[in-house]
């Protein structure tokens, strides 16, 4: 019969059962953050490729740039604030859109891949539970995804900048005008509060929308996600020859900016022009709606990664 | 207290019954080989065990019902359920800091000496190892998990056999301590039944036979019966009989091994042979049924 002579039974063994093993839940996230980023890395490799070609664009067309800030002077005022900022805008809403386009593809995919390739068996033989995986998975598009854009966009802004100042003093013109113009740090934290707050908070329920699908097809979540919000636009055309519900989807797409502040344009070009109102954007039924619904779907997609059966 | 217990265990999907009230009980210290053909619902019943799906009836792994406490059940139980689930864009010291991170009861030392034994490198990712390393991964990183119960449900399916044997080889010598408990489904049975206290047969949802390893070696002999001896033989009542080679061996329960012993050549039967005799008593079962 089974000879196991080799069984241990020393003493450290009765100490470790003892021994009371907890860990934290912040530590469990964390390290369920991490997983995501190492599983993703296009997370911070796209905003960062996309950077770094922005940057090479700006700086071999800087003669145009520095043709531009010469001419500005003998424009108005406004004309002159649009001439020396756009390039910047441009760069602010290019890492916003790829941040978009990330986060966005990264939930269809968060929770489908881990069928697809069976790891959620080994996912689940871990003391993680479905909650906080859930969670982390939402945590990166809402919360760090935007964090990331903006210190990603600070990072190139503040490059440009560099940029061309040093071409400005090498061709021996004044910065002078350039730098009080530009007025690049209220400008970066302008951006950094409407990514976090419009692309993260206002946003969520897209991603958790998304999350859900992802946690709920089991191919083709993209499509699965895209589809019935076309059909039901279809079907509200036709039978009532209204559009509500794409009016309704529309302005929480684009809408959250002017929830958050007022401003002349689209973007937050100028600290001078802006206001911020994170006041009425946090008293905003709004808000209150889009996190109720963002908690729903993210309610469902964890009672469906429970549920499904996993072979 | 009883490591597993299940009273009326029960699971069906649509009108299919994958599970059909089974009673288990099974204690500490043991390891319990669930042998049955292909959906006889073994992989159901312990993914119930697992947490992993819902159940009708009591389950009570280690104290807890795992379907509401999976996650508090997970830092005593592990598992590795099918080959090749290790996800494959993981690196292996990423595989180890992630373990750290969030295993209370994983010693990332003792993980590093198993898999200094194989040619697996820190910095290789999963996707650029073979499947039988991908196997010796998974085995140094349960290993490494301090874990009170340990099921392995067709752990070395697809492997060669020195993967194979090494495999149980490790866990009888580097984790198996005598308390630990251990559930495995193989359709290689040859393979553990040196390795077994507990044999389990299941079909169709059930439990159709069960015996500890002492029992099944005391009572079950197989005789390869001397021609002249052969009427005299099945006189015995021998529970199957079949014919290898052109020679007869016939199987007994609970026959006395010498009386055994003078109508030819008596040995332990392999858990196979001993499969297909209780499988061919099964109502409804065509003889010979396979593994």
């Amino acid at each position: 019969m089974n000879t196991h002579a080799n069984a241990v039974h020393d003493s450290t063994l009765e100490a470790q059962a003892a021994k009371v093993a907890v860990v934290s839940p912040l530590r469990t996230l964390y390290w369920s953050l991490r997983r995501e980023f190492w599983e993703n890395r296009s997370l911070y490799i796209a905003p960062l490729a996309v950077a770094a070609v922005f940057l090479f664009a700006f700086a071999v067309s800087i003669s145009h740039t520095l043709h531009r800030i010469g001419r500005a002077p003998s424009l108005a005022p406004d004309k002159q604030l649009q001439a020396i900022t756009t390039p910047y805008d441009l760069a602010a809403g290019l890492l916003m859109f790829t941040g978009i386009l990330v986060g966005v593809f990264y939930c269809v995919e968060a929770l489908q891949g881990e069928r697809r390739d069976r790891s959620i068996l080994f996912w689940k033989s871990l003391p993680v539970s479905d909650l906080t995986t859930v969670f982390a998975k939402a945590v990166i598009p809402i919360f760090l995804l935007p964090l990331l854009i903006s210190v990603v966009s600070f990072a190139l802004q503040w490059s440009m900048f560099f940029v061309a100042s040093a071409a400005l003093l090498a061709t021996g013109q004044s910065v002078s005008m350039y730098w009080t113009q530009l007025a690049l740090p209220q400008m970066s934290l302008l951006v950094i509060y409407h990514l976090v707050v419009v692309h993260g908070i206002w946003h969520a329920p897209f991603y958790g929308w998304f999350l859900l699908v992802s946690a709920w097809a089991r191919r083709m979540a993209f499509l699965w996600a895209i589809l019935p919000a076309l059909a039901v636009f279809a079907l509200e055309r036709l039978l009532f020859n209204t559009s509500h519900i794409a009016a309704m989807l529309g302005r929480r797409l684009s809408g959250g900016a002017s929830e958050v502040m007022t401003m002349p344009g689209t973007m937050p070009i100028h600290p001078a022009t802006t206001h911020v109102t994170f006041l009425h954007f946090l008293f905003s039924p709004g808000l209150w709606i889009g996190l109720a619904v963002t908690a729903a779907f993210l309610a469902g997609a964890i009672r469906l990664r429970r549920y499904r059966d996993p072979n | 207290m009883a490591c597993i217990e299940a009273r009326g265990l029960r699971k069906a999907f649509g009108t299919t019954i994958a599970v059909d009230g089974i009673d288990l009980q099974v204690e500490e210290g043991r390891i319990l080989g669930l042998i049955g053909p292909n959906g006889a619902g073994k992989t159901t019943a312990l993914n119930a065990i697992l947490g992993l799906t819902s159940f009708d009836g009591d389950l009570k792994v280690l104290g807890r019902d795992p379907w509401s406490e999976r996650e508090r059940l997970m830092r005593d139980v592990s598992f590795i359920a099918d080959v090749a689930v290790l996800p494959r864009w993981i690196k292996v010291a990423q595989m180890l800091d992630y373990m750290g991170g969030i295993h209370p009861r994983f010693d990332r030392a003792k993980a590093e000496g198993f898999l200094a034994r194989t040619t697996i490198k820190h910095t290789n990712k999963v996707r650029e190892l073979s499947k039988g390393m991908v196997v010796q991964l998974h085995l140094a990183l349960v290993m490494a998990i301090d874990a009170k119960l340990l099921v392995l449900d067709e752990p070395t399916l697809g492997l060669d056999i020195l993967f194979r044997k090494q495999f149980y080889d490790s866990l009888l010598n580097d984790y198996f301590d005598g308390r630990r408990t251990i559930i495995v489904t193989t359709h290689q049975v040859e393979e553990i039944q040196n390795v077994l206290t507990d044999l389990m047969f299941i079909d169709r949802g059930r439990i159709v036979f069960r015996t500890s390893m002492e029992d099944f070696e005391a009572r079950y002999f197989e005789v390869t019966v001397n021609p002249d001896r052969l009427e005299q033989a099945r006189a015995l009542k021998p529970i199957h009989e079949r014919q290898v080679l052109g020679r007869i061996n016939l199987l007994f329960e609970g026959v006395d091994r010498p009386r055994l012993a003078a109508l030819g050549d008596v040995r332990t039967p392999s858990i196979a042979d001993l499969f297909v005799a209780v499988m061919s008593h099964q109502p409804g079962r065509a003889q010979g049924a396979a593994l």
